[in-house]
C-alpha cells in the first residue's frame, strides 16, 4: 500500500496549528490549485485533491482528534466528486457562457489571425511581409424582381465608401457576392481583401420561384374558364398574351416556356406556370336565374373522390 | 434540467436570495421556460463553482465578475484550441501533422531555456 500523506505537511501546517491556520493554509492552496481554474493541470488538479483530502480531515475536530490519536489515518477522505464545471465549460455546453454570446459559432477571422499569426511561430517574421487585407461581410436585401432579372444596385458602405454591385440575373437568395478588392485593405503593400455580400431576396406578393421556374396563381373568371380566350399574363420580363384552352378549371396549370428566370451562366430560361382559379365573384341576377333553371346533362360530384375516402 | 426550487433544495450551502442576485447579474443563466427558471448541468455546476469562490476562495461580489468573466475567456480558448486540434487532425496530412507538432515542442523547450 502506498504510503499515505501527512496532512498536516500537505497543508504545510505544524500538528499544532489553529482551525484558523489550517483554513487560512487550505485557502492558499486552494486558490493556486483549484481545477476549475487551472483546467487541463494534472499536476496541480492533484495537489487541490490532497488539499481537499487534508482540509476535510483536519478542519473536523473530531476526525482531527481521531487522526492525531491514530485511530484513523488519512486515507478515504478523498470523496468521489461529480463532474466539476470544467468538464462541461470545456465541452459544446461552455459555450452557454462564451464572452461571444451563447450563439456564437466560436470563432471568428480575427481569431484566426490571432492563432496563425502568433501561435504557429510566424508572427514576428511576417509583421513586415505584405498581408491580404481580410475579407468583409455585408447583407443585401434585394426585390425579387431584381434578383430574377439582374440589377446594378448602388450602395454605401459603412465607411462611406460608395459602390455599384452587380446582381446578376437569376441570383438566388442566400447567394454571396465577391467584390474583388473592396474588403479590408491589406498591410505592407499586400492585396486588399474582398466584400463579401449575402443576397437576402424578398418575396413577390404573387411570384413564388422554384429552381429557375417561376409560379404564379392566375384568377379568371367562369366565362374565360369554360370558353377560353385571350388574358394577359403578368411574368417578371412584364405582362403577355395568353390563351386559354376552352374547358379548364381550377388547378389547371398552363406552361409559358422561357418565361421564368432569364437563362443566366450556363443555365437556360426557366419557364412560367400559370396556375388557373376561377374566381365566381359575386352572381348577378342573370346568373342567378340561370343556374337555378339549368339541369347539367352529365351532373357531377367534385367531392365523390373525398367522399370515397372518408 | 432541474427548476430552481429543486436546484436550492439540492446544493447545500445554495440560497435562494444569493442565486437570484447571481441570476440578475448574470452570472449564472438559466433558460426561461415559460416564465420558470430551469438549469441545465453546466449552470449547476457553475452555481458549485460560484460557491466555492465565495467560501472556500473568499473572492468578493466586487471581485467575482472579474473572475467569472477571465473564466469564461479562459474557456472559451480552450474550446477553440480544441477545435484547432480537432479540425487539423481531420484536414491536416500526417506530415504536416507531425512537423506541426515538432515546431511546436520546439518552440515549448525555447520557452524554457
Amino acid at each position: 500500500m502506498a504510503k499515505l500523506d501527512d496532512p498536516y505537511a500537505t497543508l504545510g501546517v505544524p500538528r499544532t496549528a489553529t482551525q484558523d491556520e489550517i483554513r487560512k493554509a487550505y485557502r492558499k492552496l486552494a486558490r493556486q490549485h483549484h481545477p476549475d481554474l487551472n483546467p487541463g493541470d494534472a499536476v496541480s488538479e492533484a495537489a487541490f485533491k490532497k488539499a481537499s483530502a487534508a482540509n476535510e480531515l483536519l478542519s473536523d475536530a473530531e476526525k482531527r482528534g481521531k487522526f492525531d490519536r491514530g485511530e484513523i489515518d488519512a486515507s478515504g477522505q478523498e470523496k468521489a466528486t461529480g463532474p466539476s464545471y470544467r468538464d462541461y465549460a470545456q465541452q459544446g455546453a461552455g459555450q452557454r457562457y462564451s464572452r461571444a454570446g451563447a450563439q456564437s459559432g466560436g470563432w471568428n477571422p480575427e481569431d484566426l489571425n490571432d492563432v496563425f499569426g502568433s501561435m504557429f511561430g510566424q508572427g514576428q517574421r511576417r509583421r513586415n511581409m505584405p498581408q491580404r487585407g481580410s475579407d468583409e461581410n455585408y447583407t443585401l436585401t434585394c426585390d425579387f424582381l431584381d434578383a430574377i432579372n439582374g440589377a446594378t444596385p448602388r450602395l454605401t458602405l459603412p465607411d462611406g465608401r460608395s459602390l455599384s454591385v452587380k446582381i446578376p440575373a437569376g441570383t438566388k437568395d442566400g447567394q454571396i457576392l465577391r467584390l474583388r478588392g473592396q474588403g479590408a485593405e491589406g498591410l505592407g503593400g499586400g492585396a486588399a481583401g474582398d466584400a463579401l455580400i449575402t443576397v437576402t431576396i424578398k418575396p413577390h406578393a404573387y411570384f413564388e420561384r422554384r429552381g429557375n421556374d417561376i409560379h404564379v396563381t392566375l384568377p379568371v373568371t367562369i366565362t374565360e374558364a369554360a370558353l377560353g380566350g385571350p388574358v394577359q399574363v403578368p411574368t417578371p420580363q412584364g405582362p403577355v398574351k395568353m390563351k386559354i384552352p376552352a374547358g379548364s378549371d381550377s388547378g389547371t396549370e398552363l406552361r409559358l416556356r422561357g418565361r421564368g428566370v432569364p437563362a443566366h451562366g450556363k443555365q437556360d430560361a426557366g419557364n412560367l406556370y400559370a396556375k388557373l382559379s376561377v374566381v365566381i365573384g359575386a352572381p348577378d341576377d342573370a346568373l342567378k336565374a340561370f343556374l337555378a333553371e339549368w339541369t347539367p346533362k352529365d351532373p357531377v360530384n367534385p367531392r365523390a373522390a373525398m367522399e370515397d375516402k372518408a | 434540467m432541474i427548476s430552481i426550487d429543486v436546484l436550492v433544495a439540492e446544493v447545500s450551502g445554495l440560497n435562494r436570495q444569493d442565486l437570484d442576485l447571481w441570476i440578475a447579474q448574470s452570472w449564472v443563466r438559466p433558460d426561461d421556460d415559460a416564465g420558470d427558471l430551469v438549469f441545465q448541468d453546466i449552470d449547476v455546476a457553475r452555481i458549485k463553482l460560484i460557491l466555492e469562490l465565495r467560501g472556500t476562495m473568499e473572492i468578493d461580489d466586487h471581485a467575482m465578475p472579474v473572475v467569472l468573466s477571465l473564466l469564461d475567456q479562459l474557456y472559451d480558448m480552450r474550446r477553440q484550441v480544441q477545435a484547432l486540434g480537432t479540425a487539423i487532425t481531420e484536414t491536416a496530412p500526417d506530415d504536416v501533422q507531425r512537423a506541426l507538432a515538432q515546431r511546436l515542442t520546439q518552440q515549448m523547450r525555447g520557452v524554457l531555456h
